[in-house]
């Protein structure tokens, strides 16, 4: 079997018109650049201090060209997405099969965008983002890699391949190299070529994407839940206990964050349990959390609070004792018949030291918002009604502090998505065959000069998750901005 | 002032303390000093082989005594073996009887010796800094007058096509980490099978088979334009786009307060307005955050040096961490302790300077 091409067929004719569309799209866009600093138009538009310039000219021109060409660039990739789902790697080579694997992701993506639009006046802050384009781009590129994760993950759709399965022939091998010695229902390429130990680059790229999903929004909410529970006291009452807890976070932002990693993460650490006797206590906060945000609520009526916090506590407390408790570490609480599910060995440590990293942040985020919002007038009245100090916290300054917290969520997903990224570059903590993208850099940089195939995928793809949430969170700012 | 600093230099040193004594403590959990017993004795030591290895090289005492050690204020330690040859932290066997003192430690300005490069951790820190240094001075002169630039540039005039261009720039360089920016130039300027090379050399641009070299070993001693740009420019890259927004953010700022409408009013141009009127009180906020992005330059260097195999600091931090050379460690998170406290404290201090409007009481 021929080896694909990256565009097929198709691309013999649309090659050439992408090309010389990029070319003009990337000297308007100088042009652009260039004019907007030098020149003056004839189109008047107002500033934010009040005065006047003007725009149009020759800069109005360029800007229009440059709007055309972009649109034109977007549609021409949307053509190639569109008739490689159809037509697949026949039809357009390498992009088209994997246009046509990541049909279920387009599905899912075109279904959210078209309810999430239609519905957009109804859903709060999250409608809003579809106001902006920015923030609509984001969120594309972050749920185009929550759907590929999830489908690759848990439903095995996507991948082509076993992300660990090595295939005898196809070690190195560059992007659209035909299987060797294929057999019948096995997939006939390896669309983006195959590792050093012959393992197709696709597959480990979207499974990969699985563990960042798993991983980083969860550690950030975790992060979120110490940071939040420390913070608003620390805030709100200051003094002593203010000192405290902000020179504890001083202390931890004060270590290197790689010093730290290594010092957690290596197997004589892990051997002495430190890293589970750090979760123990890491993962306590969002029990303590909820617990004191119901009982603060319900507190006035007995009858409603004390069989929600039973239920509540008892669930979250099973599922906190089998996180931790796992056989074979130092922290085995739980008999094995309670135990509902084992971290896979690493994944823990791992998490526990990016919570560790991000807390004292997320720490020092709540507490300014809290000591500014302690000053407001609902606090105050809050105060003359008799409501509690947990009360105020919980139920009237953090809801007051979203805004801010939902934007900073957003962004410290992405930085624990760069530090997953660290820990695998330096070989930490996850297995030295797990397929995350970390990871796939460390082992594929040793032969760096030689093959870049099997690296440029896992960073470009960490590069657009990260760029999508911080572009999500840049569109989220704005349009909480305007009310 | 002089009683802040006071006060802030006290903190330093408490925070110094408290954060050498977990290292220390994290270091010298029993796995590690098994660890470390195998790798200097040997590696099929039984359990009391490594008990006796370490037993008499004083590892065994509590935590808290041999923290004090290494920081000088405990005695160090004495050991009289069987046929009575006497061995100690302080001093080897030929060193006579008189000279030998009692304490040495980080006060007495004994920082240890190395295990892994078997050589004095504070001649050893200090060369390795030197390197590091170099690379963190290119790296500010390139990376602060650019973000400077492309911030003032966003921000002279907010919404315009300019601004969104540039604020589009600024975040994908902050959303591109050293490794991945670090791999995409190397596989694009110093490949000699992929990206640009192949091309330059074909058409005899270039001498050598890349434009750049992957590698920054040489540039130790000898610096060059194809060694050293890559390492330098993929830190400044992702350092770049934070200090770049907030240089935008302030100036914006600016740019709507009363004085500049003023100015616009009388006539000023554009031009007079952006250097004399805004620049100066746009440049204060972002003289705080160049000072705070120095720590964080520090990841990014412990990335890039093992990345392009320059033997500074942050490649030292890596052999130190990744073989548990206990005092190198120390001594490495000693600097980089104070580099973090000692660039708080300047841009606190020079915050006060720059903005007269601020007082510390």
């Amino acid at each position: 079997m021929e080896p694909l091409t990256w565009t097929g067929t198709v691309g013999e004719f649309l090659d050439p018109v992408t090309f010389v569309l990029g070319i003009l799209f990337a000297l308007t866009v100088t042009a652009q650049i260039v004019l907007s600093v030098v020149s003056s138009g004839d189109r008047v538009v107002t500033n934010p201090d009040g005065t006047l310039s003007s725009a149009g000219g020759a800069y109005g021109m360029v800007s229009m060209g440059t709007r055309w060409l972009g649109t034109s660039l977007i549609g021409l990739a949307l053509l190639y997405i569109v008739i490689g789902a159809i037509s697949g790697p026949t039809g357009v080579g390498i992009v088209g099969g994997m246009s046509q694997q990541l049909i279920p992701v387009w599905i899912a993506l075109i279904v959210t965008f078209v309810v999430s639009i239609k519905f957009k006046r109804k859903l709060g802050l999250y409608g809003k983002l579809f106001d902006s384009t920015v923030g609509m781009i984001g969120f594309a590129l972050v749920m185009f890699w929550v759907f590929a994760g999830v489908m690759a993950g848990v439903f095995d759709w996507i991948t082509t391949f076993d992300s660990l399965s090595q295939v005898s022939g196809m070690k190195n091998k560059g992007p659209g190299t035909p299987l060797f010695g294929a057999e019948d229902g096995e997939y006939p390429w390896y669309l983006l070529g195959g590792d050093n130990l012959a393992r197709d680059v696709f597959s480990r790229l979207f499974k990969g994407a699985w563990v960042v999903v798993q991983i980083a929004p969860l550690a950030t909410l975790f992060a979120f839940m110490v940071g939040i529970t420390l913070g608003l006291p620390a805030g709100y009452y200051g003094g002593k206990l203010d000192t405290v807890l902000s020179f504890l976070a001083n202390l931890i932002l004060a270590f290197p964050v790689i010093l730290l990693f290594y010092l957690l993460v290596t197997p004589e650490i892990v051997a002495t349990g430190i890293p589970n006797y750090m979760a123990t206590v890491l993962f306590v906060f969002p029990l303590v959390f909820v617990g004191v945000l119901l009982n603060s609520r319900y507190y006035t009526q007995p009858s409603i609070r004390t069989p929600l916090l039973i239920v509540v506590l008892g669930i979250m407390g099973w599922i906190y004792l089998s996180l931790i408790s796992d056989s074979g570490t130092k922290v085995n609480l739980l008999p094995e018949f309670l135990d509902l599910f084992d971290i896979e060995g690493g994944i823990l440590v791992v998490f526990v030291s990016v919570v560790f990293v991000n807390a004292p942040t997320v720490f020092r985020i709540v507490r300014g918002l809290a000591l500014d919002i302690k000053t407001r007038d609902y606090v105050a009245a809050a105060q003359t009604r008799g409501e509690g100090p947990w009360y105020i916290m919980l139920w009237e300054i953090l809801p007051n502090a979203r805004g801010p917290l939902i934007v900073d969520f957003c962004l410290r997903i992405g930085y624990t998505t760069i530090l997953l990224g660290t820990l695998g570059f330096f070989g930490l903590g996850l297995e030295s065959e797990s397929p995350d993208w970390g990871t796939t850099i460390n082992t594929g940089r040793q032969l760096i000069r030689a093959y870049v195939h099997p690296l440029l995928p896992p960073a470009l793809s960490l590069m657009t998750l990260v760029l999508g949430l911080n572009l999500l969170a840049d569109g989220l700012r704005e349009e909480s901005l305007k009310d | 002032m002089g009683l802040f600093i006071l006060r802030r230099l006290g903190v330093m040193i408490l925070t110094a303390i408290c954060l050498t004594f977990i290292v220390f403590f994290l270091t010298n959990l029993y796995p590690n000093l098994e660890k470390l017993a195998k790798t200097q004795g040997n590696f099929r030591m039984s359990e009391e082989e490594v008990q006796s290895w370490l037993e008499p090289r004083g590892y065994t005492d509590p935590m808290l005594i041999k923290y004090g050690r290494w920081l000088g204020v405990a005695p160090g330690w004495v050991n009289v073996a069987a046929d009575g040859t006497v061995t100690g932290k302080c001093f080897t066997e030929d060193t006579p009887v008189e000279e030998r003192p009692t304490f040495c430690g980080v006060l007495q300005g004994n920082w240890g010796t190395s295990l892994v490069f078997q050589d004095d951790v504070g001649s050893l820190v200090a060369t390795r800094l030197a390197a590091t240094g170099k690379l963190m001075g290119f790296v500010l002169l390139l990376m602060v007058p650019l973000s400077l630039l492309v911030g003032v540039l966003a921000g002279m005039r907010e919404g315009s096509g300019l601004d969104r261009s540039l604020s589009t720039f600024s975040i994908a360089t902050t959303a591109t980490p050293e490794y991945v920016s670090g791999v995409v130039f190397i596989a694009l300027l110093a490949s000699s099978k992929f990206g640009i090379s192949p091309i330059l050399a074909e058409w005899g641009w270039i001498d050598g088979r890349t434009l750049f070299s992957g590698s920054a070993t040489q540039a130790i001693d000898n610096a060059t334009f194809a060694n050293f740009t890559l390492p330098v420019l993929t830190i400044a890259l992702y350092g770049m786009g934070y200090i770049a927004r907030m240089t935008r953010a302030s100036m914006t700022e600016v740019m709507t307060a009363q004085y500049i409408r003023t100015a616009r009013l009388k006539g000023v141009s554009f031009g007079n307005i952006v250097m004399k009127h805004a620049l100066r009180n746009a440049l204060i906020a972002p003289f705080t955050v160049i000072m705070l992005q120095i720590p964080w330059l520090l990841n990014g260097v412990v990335i890039v040096e093992t990345l392009f195999n320059y033997k500074g600091f942050g490649w030292l931090l890596v052999q130190a961490a990744g073989n548990n050379d206990i005092e190198l460690l120390l001594a490495v998170s000693v600097v980089s302790v104070v580099v973090v406290l000692i660039t708080q404290l300047i841009s606190d201090i020079g915050y006060v300077f720059l903005n007269p409007r601020i007082r510390i009481s």
